[in-house]
């Protein structure tokens, strides 16, 4: 059976963010069913049997997630929608925000209902400007047309919705420094456990989910868990799933495919191949900045969670990048690097000092001053990180670090012994 | 005692207030508001807001300098920032950076004297296909070439 692209059915057609246009493709169906035949409960089963796995970055399973949620009401539940979107390579929450914002909406008011919560917010990055207009615009317009407010559909469900600007701090991805951040402070992650859907915004039960996580909890409300869990690779990668791609390819975008598809099916089918016809694949980073980086001879892999965890990486946020011979990889690690000693929170030591003595001893190599023992120091480092830290930004930096030392040693040693950038010299910089 | 804000900004920060569960939400957006109608937020603006809340000055000062978006000095009319991070650095962002430098006579990180513009690299703006990416004030290109940027500011000059 063909695939049919459902997450991007609309992102293509003049206006695709306007309510009109999403009723016109059947938008809202899914709530009013989930609204008229599920129980909140129900719904949570329904979304557990659909195998849906966390589009954020860690694959958690969504109805497990919601099924943390203590029994007892005591105190408000809270449903925070992770629009922050700040990991290198990532950018496809971004288009579901410009260009549908409506199938985003419609899984956030499904999902609310599931879990029982009457207060939502949408945490989306401050730099998404045009993401922030849209949204805030859809809002008024489900509002208008009876899907927001009070007595939903005539459900007796209520639901309200706030858009909450970030303020340019990637940590604030981070599930608890979102929450930090949303009230009011700064974007320090806390110790888990306890988890947020214990003790979450101001200390209720809360759930964070992804933008596309919510979107497709569209579709499994207008199709069904039965659909869902047959696309992709069942029984734990189901689903589809959109795939960003950047770097040094033809066309840099994003791609829905089942989860699964093969990676170079996505850069020489999709992506169009190599950008520069003379210069093949040296690398890749199929998940995001934070994920292992594969050499061009480990690539032949497929893109789902388990997948790429046998491959020795991780789906991440599924923010491919490429990188032809013609890209230092001392440079490329040295601009990461550079990026998370910029981000670190500053909260715990190796995170804080470890990210800015990686820049330092990456930026004598590529300068032409390294040490000997800067390649060894290097792995040092990522190892002392790792593990030691209160969240995972930590092993954010540690993993490409590793990584990329291990797959290329060579060229770092080269940087070492030559006391020059080989590339930057070839090109007679 | 007058108002540091506009009243206009003083009844939307009321707005705020009402609006969350809890008062300590309401200073990012507060913050935004004060940034929007003044340009940036200075020791003063962070007073007022913090007086809003019921927060200390000095609490208020240590969340202004966790964000890049809080500017604690006034910015150019436009604010070009060039993204730098890995995907935009693969298509050719340093070379722009350069560029834009030369064009703007400005370095990175500074606003120019006469106030029309500053610059700024900063780190992925989330839209790496189109790379090599710039946000000017609230406005996004890419990508971006050096002379595709001489053509964008002189639309906006
Ligand atoms: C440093 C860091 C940054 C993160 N950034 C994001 C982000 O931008 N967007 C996102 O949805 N999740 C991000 N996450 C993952 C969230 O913590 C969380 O797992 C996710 O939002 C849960 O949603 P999901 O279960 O729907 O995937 C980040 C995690 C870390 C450690
Ligand atoms: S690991 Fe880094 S980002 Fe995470 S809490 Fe510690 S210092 Fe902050
Ligand atoms: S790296 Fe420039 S927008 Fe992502």
């Amino acid at each position: 059976m063909a695939f049919e692209p459902l997450l991007t059915r609309n992102i293509h057609r003049e206006g695709s963010e306007s309510i009109d246009a999403y009723l016109a493709s059947g938008g809202y169906q899914g709530l009013r069913r989930v609204l008229k035949e599920f129980t909140p409960e129900k719904f949570v089963e329904e979304v557990k049997t659909s195998g849906l796995r966390g589009r954020g970055g860690a694959g958690f399973p969504t109805g497990m997630k919601w099924g943390f949620l203590p029994k007892g009401r005591e105190k408000p539940r809270y449903l925070c929608v992770n629009a922050d979107e700040s990991e290198p390579g990532t950018f496809k929450d971004r288009l579901l925000i410009e260009k549908d914002p409506h199938l985003v909406l419609e899984g956030i008011i499904a999902s609310a209902y599931a879990i029982e919560c009457n207060l939502a917010f949408f945490y989306i990055r401050g730099e998404f400007h045009q993401g922030c207009r849209t949204f805030e615009k859809a809002i008024a317009e489900a509002r208008a047309r009876g899907f927001l407010g009070k007595n939903i559909l005539g459900s007796g469900f209520d639901l309200e919705i706030i858009v909450y600007r970030g303020a340019g701090a990637y940590i604030c991805g981070e599930e608890t420094a979102l929450l930090e951040s949303l009230e009011g402070k700064r974007g320090y992650p806390r110790i888990k456990p306890p988890f947020p859907a214990v003790v979450g915004l101001y200390g209720c039960p809360t759930i964070i989910n992804n933008v596309e996580t919510l979107a497709n909890v569209t579709l499994i409300a207008e199709r069904g868990s039965a659909w869902f869990a047959g696309i992709g690779r069942p029984p734990k990668n189901t689903g589809p799933k959109l795939f960003c791609i950047s770097g040094h390819v033809k066309r840099p975008g994003v791609y829905e495919a089942p989860l699964g598809i093969p990676f170079l099916e996505l850069l020489n089918e999709r992506a169009g191949g190599m950008l520069h016809p003379s210069r093949p694949l040296k690398a890749a980073v199929p998940g995001g900045s934070s994920m292992k980086i594969l050499p061009a001879s480990k690539c032949d892999v497929l893109l789902d969670f388990d997948s790429l965890a046998a491959a020795g990486t991780s789906l991440g946020s599924a923010g491919g990048m490429v990188m032809d011979t013609g890209t230092c990889i001392v440079g490329a690690l040295l601009n990461l690097a550079r990026f998370y000693a910029h981000e670190s929170c500053g909260q715990c030591t190796p995170c804080r000092e470890g990210t800015g003595w990686l820049v330092k001893i990456l930026s004598r190599l590529e300068r032409g001053d390294g040490r000997p023992e800067d390649v060894g120091l290097l792995a040092d480092i990522a190892f002392r990180i790792e593990g030691n830290t209160v969240c995972p930004f930590g092993e954010a930096i540690a993993w490409p670090v590793d990584s990329y030392v291990k797959a290329f040693r060579e060229e770092f040693e080269d940087h070492a012994r030559r006391k020059a950038c080989p590339m930057r010299a070839a090109a007679g910089a | 005692m007058s108002l540091p804000v506009r009243p206009e900004t003083d009844r939307r920060i009321d707005d705020l207030l009402a609006r969350f569960p809890q008062k300590g939400s309401a200073l990012l957006p507060a913050l935004y508001l004060v940034q929007e109608e003044k340009g940036w937020v200075s020791e003063a603006s962070m007073e007022y807001v913090a007086g809003k809340i019921g927060l200390s000055p000095a609490f208020v000062s240590g969340v202004v300098s966790f964000y890049t978006m809080f500017h604690r000095q006034p910015v150019g009319r436009h604010h070009v920032q060039i993204c730098r991070t890995l995907p935009c650095a693969l298509r050719g962002a340093d070379a722009l950076m350069a560029h834009a430098a030369k064009r703007l006579g400005v370095k990175d990180g500074q606003t120019r004297a006469d106030g029309a513009c500053s610059l700024a690299s900063v780190e992925c703006l989330g839209a790496c296909d189109r790379a090599p990416f710039v946000q000017i004030n609230d406005r996004d290109f890419g990508p971006v070439d050096p002379s595709g940027l001489d053509e964008i500011l002189k639309r906006l000059e």
